[in-house]
């Protein structure tokens, strides 16, 4: 008869609490966003697929071109390429291409790069129509970066 | 014309009266189809509604057009008759119930002397219209619902008129109009268990959360309406909503003094103002419980119903005749 009671008060006393748990969540601000027009900033630790560096001295990308991320990629999926030019030390960059469809995104060509050249991009909104939309040409998109 | 000029004021009255009526109906399974997806939004630090209109307030009109274009699905075996029949017996009769609620003074289609018994006997047909509707779709998930239905609503229909009756000896009277009158003070402060046993009853009653194992999502996909497609779906979602808009007229009218509060111009027609704000005030108390409590289980139910509110609406029915006759 006992338990009969304090279950009924317990009960009654834990469903109190509960309305004021939500009504408290119905009066705090609304944190979601409307997506297309609004977008929330995304987090600099962020690991989107792979870019090449902007160096903000020379205003080009860092590479050498010397291949440890290709050899290092565990899918394979990164293609480097250069050629000799008259004038340029070393090689120079003519190809740098990610298959992000094979991408793991492990990180390791980051990771091995000797000149810091690769980094982490932003990109979320990853949406394509065909496998082709994700082969990215690295290289173009750090010429076309500002 | 002749017979527009042979009708009588009185049929007038009446017909207005359900003109009104079905603009209640429609209007309010609007308002309440909008509220309901906002305040759930907003329960849960979301928006709601945001697209159409602004702030969403159209919402509900493109979803009813989209549900008026949709194809009426009617499942191979399923009892055909049954199955289209099920929709319009939940939605017919909510009609009637609204024609003895006194709005205000004088807005009341008429004041029947078994007003309270007119409406509880119209509002049982809704179980019948889930027993058919999930009995003719021919799907387990359906049939469960409405057997769940059908157990819940009885059970829970004996605490709510026990309820009611206390304040039905107090007041002397069935006439909704005059339990109104009779309020000096609202009887919720006279009669507070039986007000928290009727608000409890009252949620089973209309089969929502944290009541709606009928129509469980989580376990019975849609329950009695899983088969619905296009209309069919949105006469019982109007029915539903419909109902909840009567259980809480009920309530008004019993306990928190349907229309009085602070006197207005015209108190006769703007007395409705004050008991339309008490029976959305409850609304919104249903929809608040709804995105506050799980559901419960089966057994947990039905030990609520027969454990709890029924003992106590026994009591407070006792005690109440006692001091009525003192």
């Amino acid at each position: 008869m006992k338990a009969y009671f304090t279950d009924l008060f317990t009960g009654a006393w834990s469903l109190i609490v509960g309305l004021k748990v939500t009504f408290k969540a119905l009066i705090s601000p609304v944190v979601t966003v409307q997506y297309p027009r609004v977008k929330n900033e995304v987090t600099p630790n962020y690991r989107g697929h792979i870019d090449l560096v902007k160096d903000a001295e020379t205003g080009s990308h860092r590479c050498i071109t010397c291949g440890s991320c290709m050899r290092e990629c565990p899918s394979g999926c990164i293609v480097v390429d250069g050629e000799k030019r008259e004038g340029v030390k070393g090689k120079a960059l003519t190809v740098f291409t990610l298959d992000f469809t094979k991408c793991s995104l492990c990180g390791a060509c980051v990771e091995v790069c000797p000149t810091q050249a690769l980094d982490y991009s932003q990109e979320y909104e990853l949406a394509g129509s065909a496998r082709e939309d994700f082969h990215y040409d690295l290289l173009k998109r750090v010429e076309e970066r500002e | 014309m002749e017979t527009l000029n042979s009708l009588t004021p009185e049929l007038w009255r009446l017909l207005l009266a359900i003109i009104g009526i079905v603009v209640v109906v429609f209007g309010n399974a609007l308002v309440m189809g909008y509220l309901e997806r906002k305040l759930a939004g907003h329960f849960q630090c979301r928006t709601g509604p945001m697209e159409v209109g602004f702030h969403g307030i159209l919402q509900l009109i493109v979803d009813g057009v989209k549900l008026m274009g949709k194809q009426l699905v009617v499942p191979a075996q399923a009892d055909k008759k049954l199955f289209m029949l099920a929709p319009m017996l939940s939605f017919a009769p909510v009609f009637l119930p609204l024609l003895v609620i006194p709005f205000s003074d004088k807005l009341q289609g008429f004041d029947l002397d078994v007003g309270l018994l007119f409406i509880l006997a119209i509002a049982s047909i809704n179980v019948l219209a889930i027993l058919v509707g999930g009995w003719g779709s021919n799907n387990k998930y359906s049939l469960f619902g409405a057997f769940r239905s059908v157990a819940q609503n009885v059970a829970y229909e004996i605490p709510m008129l026990i309820a009611l009756l206390a304040v039905v000896f107090m007041t002397n009277t069935f006439s909704l109009r005059g339990i109104v009158e009779a309020q000096n003070v609202w009887f919720v402060f006279l009669q507070p268990v039986a007000f928290l046993i009727y608000l409890v009853a009252m949620v089973a009653e209309t089969n929502r959360a944290p009541f709606d194992l009928p129509e469980a999502e989580s376990e019975l996909t849609a329950g009695f309406h899983t088969e619905y497609s296009g209309m069919g779906f949105s006469l019982f979602m109007i029915a539903e909503y419909t109902n909840m808009f009567i259980v809480c007229s009920i309530a008004t009218v019993f306990f928190l003094g349907g229309t009085s509060g602070i006197p207005l111009p015209y108190f006769e027609y703007t007395g409705a103002l004050w008991f339309f704000a008490k029976v959305y005030l409850l609304m919104f108390f249903l929809v608040w419980i709804r995105w506050t409590y799980p559901r419960t289980r089966f057994d947990q139910l039905m030990n609520l119903c027969w454990k709890y509110l029924i003992p106590f609406s026994l009591i407070n029915l006792l005690i109440t005749v006692v001091v009525v006759k003192l």
